[in-house]
């Protein structure tokens, strides 16, 4: 539920396609001694021996080593922190852990509560919810119990034990966070970070950023908040963001959503779940516009027509009054093209999810020349942050949702993980296209990498052929096993060299699914090679094992082109 | 609503197969040839359902690429279509301009069945939209741009010239596909908007039900599901045990449909009204429900009823009179639970009466029974029975009965049992008053005039004493019917 504007999805432009094995491996024994060399030349001190000197390949390990031995890194020579980040959320702490494993001093400036927006705002309490919604949806369908021969009677919940659920699992996810900063020796430095000059940030009360550090380099990660637009009233009860609504306080009879992206969707799940009954309130002309539109047909069929949810697309909502005394939640509806009046809503509550905008006032961005673009820091493709003249600022990045490249928190935290790879003489360029993107609905949405029109227009500029599989899931043993055959899986990949270009699912736990093929892309494994994998039987793993070998690839003996399956 | 026969018989095109073209590939598509179309109108056109499968037996309408008004070139891709294998574009054998769609997005045809007229010239597009409007007068609908026609142009066909079929909707019998416009903008009428859940306007579309008729209980008068199925229920039947074959209060009723086309040993799919009696039937199996019957002595009833006569009173009146007078102090047997959490005392006392239509049942209600005085009442009666007759009944003129009287005693029928219509709390079945050997107070035996009544409740919320000291209340006031004229 971290994703947003559906214009968050339209990826950044083809550069790092270019370089689809994102962790490059350039010369590595150059790397190393790159790393080495540096880290020696920069802390003379430091005594040999120090696990960091020689990082063991499996991460975790070699976490533990580095907190038992010597936690934090000591910082370069005049400097107060080899790395300084802002924020603390998915974004800054996968950054920070990195840091740490890498030998980097690190301090984590955090102005609002540990875990940012995906663990208490965000992702994180709505999988609560969505968890209870799925059951809820479950126990309720009475024909699909009967059909697996169970008895259920009047299911029902009790709303305060659903939001403590919630609420339970943000402060647990948030304590784990903190614990695993804390216990890596990242100094977790309480106030508002605001940027001071070059290699200089300040923090304290808001308004009052009183003490100065100085770092190496900085990091800015200080995420977004729900977008409301004007003539939105927002007050937090009858009309209200994400923000308010994860915390349940009430179970609107009628609630209209205004946006139809991740956010939209997957709360529209919960309410209906819960038994609200749902209005859709969509700017473009059709919902889930994001998605791949096969895709979103399907969602469409399944999530939307045969709930108790209608819906209103291409109309802007103009207007939203809270509903108060004694009056219902009233939405101006315009038509999103000629701003004609179209209708007037009268709802028991509206559920802004228009995505969100960055929140990046007060970091004083103003005083190194960076001007924001619709408060979005300006970044390259390797996250360091671009001045107003077009000059890049040495030693600052931004990452996640501030640089709104791709607002998603693991993608926050991947492009976290490339930037301290670069900090430490490894340059990376992350690939965003091989980042997967999930929809909790039930069942699950997921996705990586281009939508088939994206593919048909990069391969129309580009002059390839684009090809497309699809298998379903109710050819699946274990999806029909779980009487759950609604599903699609799609696959976009180049008939001539077997890339995969993009893979979309609807199904159940598609948001597990995807990895194998958002690793595909990230790892450049082409179709005729990863067909030859072997998965599982009987798992849902199944529908994407089927799905690579219904591909079908050129085989190019000679120039000639022949089509064959190769399986 | 328009006898949809008429219209269609009236329609000189015949289907000619209409054939479509996939977005990837192949054969083409099209409007249709009017080839036999030697009398009139010749130039406009059916866009017929295409069969885009061989297993499709209908199609939902996806997107009309055109709207009304446009202008169409021969090739020109109009609609899209679902079949249960893909979504298609369809296109335009010929040029011309949409005149009218007849199925709107979302709505589901019969293959074959014309969703679209074709008008050649820009002329003849009104006559293309009457056409249409008197078609789709005939379809069971929701849309408020389907609604419009019905109540401007259809008169309604008398009762004796039509099949039997649902008061409110007549499902197409011909080529026609049950085809509801989803409408985008809740049901207006009269220029008042019509607030609809969701899930209620999805329900009005499956039930058929027209929303701008029917009385939201919601917040702020919103229509919420319940209404919907409770304006279906109403539409559909007072559901008392069996349907009277004749109506409960005029003798002078219409005559009860003749069957004598039954073929015997065929399969009958249920009209939309019979469809909904079975889902309020089915339904009512899930309030427990009890009976109390009671037998009340009639000769003060049937000497007020001879002396008043006269005046236009009539014993359904004076039946239902009583009953409210009764339920004033008996507010509890006029309650309801809808949600079996809680339930409601209901405001007014709205006494519905099941009345025979042909071929089904309806319940007019008398509102406020308890306030209006017996010959108001008598006359409302008789005017509610009319438009009964003539299937003009608002929505709110059959569904908002809070306490439910079905009288069989005019047949001679002297006991039976109602079945509870969802969503009220109790009914009431009466038999016929029969002359019957009592022995009297002092001893002796006598002959009174006794008829049994039985009432069915939803015992949720309305227990046996309830019933009881109801009976009590009632049987008082027939056997001293004084107060009935107050």
């Amino acid at each position: 539920m971290q994703a947003s504007l559906s214009l968050s999805l339209s990826l950044p432009p083809a550069a790092p396609r270019s370089d689809p094995a994102p962790t490059v491996f350039r010369p590595s024994a150059l790397r190393f001694c790159g790393l080495r060399r540096e880290a020696l030349g920069l802390r003379p001190l430091r005594p040999a021996g120090s696990t960091w000197v020689f990082p063991s390949p499996a991460r975790t390990p070699s976490r533990k080593t580095v907190a038992a031995v010597s936690g934090n890194g000591s910082p370069s020579k005049g400097f107060d922190y080899d790395l300084v980040i802002i924020g603390a959320g998915v974004g800054g702490h996968g950054a920070a852990l990195h840091a740490v494993e890498k030998g980097l001093k690190t301090a984590i400036i955090e102005g609002d509560i540990v875990g940012g927006t995906c663990v208490n705002r965000g992702c994180v309490p709505s999988k609560a919810l969505l968890a209870v919604s799925g059951r809820m949806r479950e126990l309720q369908n009475e024909h699909h119990l009967k059909a697996l021969g169970l008895q259920v009677s009047s299911p029902g919940y009790d709303r305060q034990g659903v939001a403590d659920h919630a609420n339970n699992l943000a402060s647990k996810i948030r304590n784990n966070l903190t614990n695993s900063l804390k216990a890596l020796g990242v100094d977790i430095l309480t106030g508002v970070g605001t940027i001071a000059g070059t290699q200089k940030v300040k923090y304290g009360k808001v308004g009052f950023p009183d003490t100065e550090i100085t770092a190496k380099d900085i990091i800015i990660a200080t995420g977004s908040v729900p977008f409301v637009p004007n003539g939105i009233e927002v007050d937090g009860k009858t009309v209200f963001t994400s923000d308010h609504a994860l915390k349940l306080e009430w179970v609107p009879e009628w609630i209209a959503i205004v946006g139809s992206g991740y956010i939209g969707l997957e709360f529209s799940d919960v309410y209906s779940a819960l038994g609200s009954e749902v209005t859709f309130v969509e700017a473009l002309d059709q919902l889930m516009p994001g998605f791949d539109p096969e895709i979103g047909k399907l969602a469409q069929r399944v999530l939307i027509n045969p709930r108790k949810i209608d819906y209103h697309t291409g109309v802007f909502a103009k207007k939203i009054t809270p509903a108060k005394d004694g009056k219902p939640v009233l939405i101006e509806l315009i038509d999103a093209k000629t701003k004609e009046p179209k209708d007037t809503l009268e709802v028991d509550a509206a559920l802004i999810a228009t995505g969100r905008a960055p929140f990046t006032k007060g970091l004083g961005l103003e005083n190194i020349n960076i001007v924001t673009q619709r408060g979005f820091v300006p970044v390259n493709e390797r996250m360091q942050v671009i001045d107003a003249s077009g000059n890049l600022i040495p030693h600052l990045y931004c990452i996640g949702d501030a640089n709104g490249k791709m607002m998603l928190a693991h993608a926050a935290s991947a492009q976290g993980i490339s930037v301290v790879e670069q900090i430490g003489g490894r340059d990376n360029v992350l690939n965003h296209l091989s980042i997967p993107a999930a929809c909790f609905t039930h069942p699950e949405i997921s996705m990586v990498g281009m939508t088939e029109p994206q593919a048909r227009e990069k391969a129309q500029q580009e002059g390839f052929e684009v090809s497309v599989a699809k298998t379903s899931f109710k050819a699946n043993t274990k999806a029909l096993a779980e009487n759950e055959g609604e599903g699609l899986a799609k696959l976009i990949y180049r008939p001539d060299t077997g890339e995969i270009l993009g893979v979309h699912i609807l199904g159940m736990h598609a948001a597990d699914l995807i990895h194998e093929a958002s690793n595909a892309i990230a790892l450049g494994t082409r179709v005729q090679d990863i067909k030859f994998a072997v998965h599982a039987h009987p798992t849902l793993s199944e529908v994407l094992d089927e799905l690579f070998k219904s591909a079908k690839v050129f085989e190019c003996i000679s120039g000639v082109h022949s089509m064959r399956n190769c399986a | 609503m328009a006898s949809l026969a008429n219209v269609h018989l009236g329609t000189p095109f015949l289907p000619s197969p209409a054939s479509l073209r996939g977005r990837s590939a192949a054969c083409g598509v099209g409007g249709v040839a009017p080839r036999r179309a030697p009398r009139i109108q010749a130039k406009i056109r059916e866009i017929f359902m295409p069969a885009l499968s061989s297993t499709m037996t209908e199609g939902k309408i996806v997107s009309w690429a055109k709207a009304e008004g446009d202008k169409l070139a021969k090739g020109e891709s109009v609609v899209v279509v679902e079949s249960d294998k893909a979504d298609m574009d369809v296109e335009t054998f010929y040029d011309g301009y949409l005149a009218a769609i007849m199925v709107e997005e979302g709505a589901v045809a019969a293959v074959g069945s014309a969703i679209a007229l074709l008008a050649e010239t820009e002329d003849e597009i009104p006559l293309a939209k009457s056409q249409a409007a008197s078609s789709s007068a005939t379809m069971a609908s929701d849309g408020p741009a389907a609604s419009r026609p019905v109540a401007d142009t259809a008169a309604p066909p008398s009762p004796l010239e039509t099949a039997p079929e649902a008061l409110s909707s007549s499902p197409p019998s011909s080529n026609f596909s049950p085809v509801a416009a989803s409408s985008a903008h809740p049901a207006s009428e009269g220029g008042q908007r019509t607030i609809a859940t969701p899930y209620a306007k999805k329900l009005a579309k499956d039930l058929k039900v027209e929303l701008g008729s029917v009385a939201g209980s919601g917040p702020m008068g919103r229509i919420v599901a319940k209404d919907v199925e409770v304006a279906a229920a109403a539409t559909a039947a007072a559901p008392v045990s069996t349907a009277p074959p004749k109506s409960v209060s005029n003798s002078s009723a219409v005559k009860a449909p003749a069957s004598p086309a039954i073929q015997l040993g065929t399969v009958v799919p249920f009209t939309t009204m019979q469809g909904a009696v079975s889902k309020n039937m089915v339904e009512s199996l899930s309030v427990p429900t009890f009976r109390v019957g009671y037998t009340i002595t009639t000769n003060a009833l049937d000497d007020l009823y001879k002396k008043i006569k006269s005046k236009g009173v009539t014993m359904t009146a004076l039946l239902a009179k009583a009953t409210a007078m009764a339920l004033m102090k008996h507010p509890i047997v006029n309650s309801s639970c809808r949600d079996g959490k809680s339930f409601t005392y209901n405001s007014s006392i709205n006494i519905a009466v099941a009345v025979a239509i042909d071929g089904g049942l309806i319940t007019p209600v008398l509102q406020d029974a308890d306030k209006v005085d017996i010959y108001s009442l008598s006359r409302k009666w008789k005017e509610l029975v009319d438009k009964a007759r003539a299937k003009q009944l608002q929505s709110h003129e059959y569904n908002t009965g809070t306490f439910t009287l079905s009288n069989l005693g005019m047949f001679g029928v002297d006991r039976f049992d109602a079945i509870l219509p969802p969503g009220t709390g109790a009914i009431m079945a009466v038999g016929a008053s029969q002359s019957t050997v009592v022995a009297t107070k002092d001893g002796r035996i006598g002959v009174k005039s006794q008829m049994q009544v039985n009432v069915t409740a939803d015992h949720r919320v309305i227990y046996g004493a309830d019933l009881a000291a109801f009976l009590q209340t009632l049987a008082k006031i027939i056997e001293d019917p004084k107060e009935l004229t107050l």
